[in-house]
């Protein structure tokens, strides 16, 4: 990757921050899970998906499929930075009258299956792996899952299914911010060694820094790791990345700031000054 | 025709069609052979197999799905809720032995609140034939549709010539002015013993196989109510969000009444056993729906204890 092409992607997810923040107010959004897989969604999206505004309906397209669906402030803001949906949409952020809510939904472009219910993607995206095998495509087919979603027994089983079917079209990457929703992961479920645990149910795995972009083009421009594996890519992140005043926080990771703190945060994401929070700190869950 | 050869047939002229199963290969053992790739077993993962399903599905697949009843429907609910029901994908669901049928593998096995959660599903279409005939000649119709589908499978052997099935509508057996018999599923068969056992006590006794639950046949139900005669339920389900329920719910919607006797599973799983002993037991024989249809109305249940053995010589366990 040139330094140019590193310096654009850069640029690209810092206005993918800038979404995140804005929408991170008058009800909120799930900050923290959103900002750390911004700048993985700007390198799949902008430099290394086949998929774009003009052929979400070609079979032959690469899928990427967001199973940690509460990051999708982070997708909103990468389909209107590359034109999949207009920035006005996301004036209608928890408004009835649009879907941009907490959740994908296939009312905007570009998503390709809802979700919100963890651990359900990694089967959905084996299916459609499935078929384009079956049709002889070779399509990527992409599924980010959390780290947190890990405790989910799907995640697992689907991992068992794609072995066994030797489904090596199919890639799983870990959004790896080392938070589920309330605690550190390695306080309540502990994860690692994760590489171990993916290679035991038959993958073969990349670990890099999920903020650096040549180390996902060195990853992702390898796939398929295996002729007969499915691959697997844990993206080491920073939960609430760009922001040091909510960077790796447990108790940022649904945000509802004040109209004031938003512009601060903006002021933050640019000068990288940290900004005196007082809104009230929320747990959903 | 079986249900292999039907599921074989329809998928060699149709390339959409792909059959899948969580391991349970009892009524598709030699369709791998036949349809390569196309047969996929996902192992012992009930919610892996649906959500591959709708990843199947968003592909313009129609995945015929196969797994036990109860455990289809209860441990991959989330899953049939989620994808199939949210995405509103052509996801076809047959589940193996479900009501009674699970006869001696004890309440782990019992698929008895099966049409309650399924029909509770936005879009999800629920149907249980009764026997192998009525349900080979429904499947045609509901793996052509578009719509998610749940299939209460049932392969016992027709003791009734049934006439063509149309989607959304029931089959009227008989009508009558002192009692109708709703049922579905494979307890057709007891009813229609315990129809022939009240005729020979002079009642005028009408039967509906429902087929379908959702779409229910609201006019034909509609019609029974106005003739006015007792209402009898007969399923092998939980009694809350069944056919009883149903009835109900559009007895309501229509702002009336009706005298109903629900024969159903109150507050509890069935006693396992051989299949015959099952309905012994729980009474759902023939004889015993007859008998107690006769108390209810107080008349003594002792006549048709004593009646002839109606058609139970052909029972097949």
């Amino acid at each position: 990757m040139t330094d140019q092409k590193r310096q654009e992607l850069e640029a690209l997810a810092l206005r993918v921050r800038e979404h995140i923040v804005r929408l991170s107010t008058d009800g909120g959004c799930f900050t923290g899970a959103s900002l750390s897989c911004a700048d993985l969604l700007v390198y799949l999206y902008a430099d290394c998906l086949n998929v774009r505004p003009d052929n979400l309906q070609d079979p032959t397209r690469d899928y990427l499929f967001l199973s940690k669906g509460h990051d999708v402030p982070a997708l909103y803001g990468t389909f209107v930075e590359l034109g999949f949906i207009d920035k006005a949409r996301l004036d209608q952020h928890l408004s009835t009258n649009d879907h941009i809510y907490w959740h994908p939904n296939r009312n905007v472009p570009g998503v390709e299956f809802h979700s919100g219910s963890l651990g359900h993607l990694p089967s959905v995206a084996l299916g459609v792996a499935m078929d384009c095998r079956m049709r002889g495509q070779d399509n990527k087919v992409i599924v980010i899952t959390g780290d947190g979603e890990l405790n989910e027994g799907t995640v697992w089983e689907s991992l068992l299914v794609a072995s066994a079917h030797k489904v090596n079209n199919l890639t799983l990457v870990v959004d790896r911010n080392h938070f589920q929703a309330n605690v550190a992961t390695e306080d309540l479920i502990p994860l690692e060694p994760l590489a171990p645990k993916f290679e035991a149910f038959g993958c073969e795995v990349r670990r890099i820094d999920g903020h650096d972009f040549k180390a996902l083009e060195e990853a992702f421009s390898a796939l398929p790791f295996s002729d007969t594996k499915p691959s697997v890519i844990i993206c080491d992140t920073v939960r609430g990345r760009g922001l040091p005043s909510i960077e790796a926080r447990a108790d940022r990771w649904f945000c509802n700031f004040s109209a004031e703190e938003v512009e601060e945060l903006l002021r933050e994401l640019h000068s990288q000054v940290a900004t005196t929070l007082t809104s009230e700190t929320l747990t959903v869950r | 025709m079986n249900y292999e050869e039907l599921i074989k047939e329809t998928a060699l002229a149709d390339e959409r069609l792909v059959v899948m199963t969580a391991e349970n290969r009892a009524l598709i053992r030699n369709l791998p052979a036949v349809l390569g790739p196309r047969f996929i077993d996902t192992g012992i993962t009930e919610q892996t197999l649906i959500g591959a399903a709708a990843g199947l599905a968003l592909r313009g697949r129609v995945p015929v799905v196969h797994a036990l009843a109860t455990f289809l429907t209860l441990r991959a609910f989330e899953f049939i809720r989620t994808d199939v029901g949210i995405g509103q994908l052509p996801v076809k669901l047959s589940g193996f032995v479900p009501g009674f049928l699970s006869d001696g593998n004890g309440p782990t096995h019992q698929a008895i609140e099966d049409v309650s959660l399924m029909r509770g599903i936005p879009g999800m279409t629920v149907f249980a034939p009764a026997d192998e005939q009525d349900m080979l000649a429904m499947l045609p119709a509901i793996w052509a549709s578009p719509a998610p589908a749940y299939v209460r499978i049932n392969t016992r052997p027709a003791t009734y010539e049934h006439a063509p099935f149309e989607m959304g509508k029931a089959e009227i057996v008989a009508e009558g002015t002192d009692i109708t018999i709703l049922t579905y599923g494979m307890l057709f068969e007891q009813t229609l013993v315990a129809r022939e056992l009240l005729q020979a006590q002079g009642k005028s006794v009408g039967l509906i196989n429902l087929r379908s639950l959702k779409p229910i046949d609201e006019a034909a139900l509609l019609d029974v109510v106005r003739r006015g005669s007792l209402i009898v339920t007969v399923e092998d389900h939980f009694i809350t969000g069944g056919l009883y329920s149903i009835l109900a719910e559009v007895l309501l919607r229509n702002q009336l009444t009706a005298r109903v006797l629900p024969l159903a599973l109150e507050e509890r799983w069935y006693r396992p056993g051989r299949l015959s002993a099952v309905l012994e037991y729980e009474g759902f024989t023939g004889h015993h729906i007859a008998r107690r249809i006769s108390e209810f109305l107080g008349e003594s249940g002792a006549a048709i204890a004593e009646g002839p053995a109606v058609l139970e010589n052909q029972f097949a366990e």
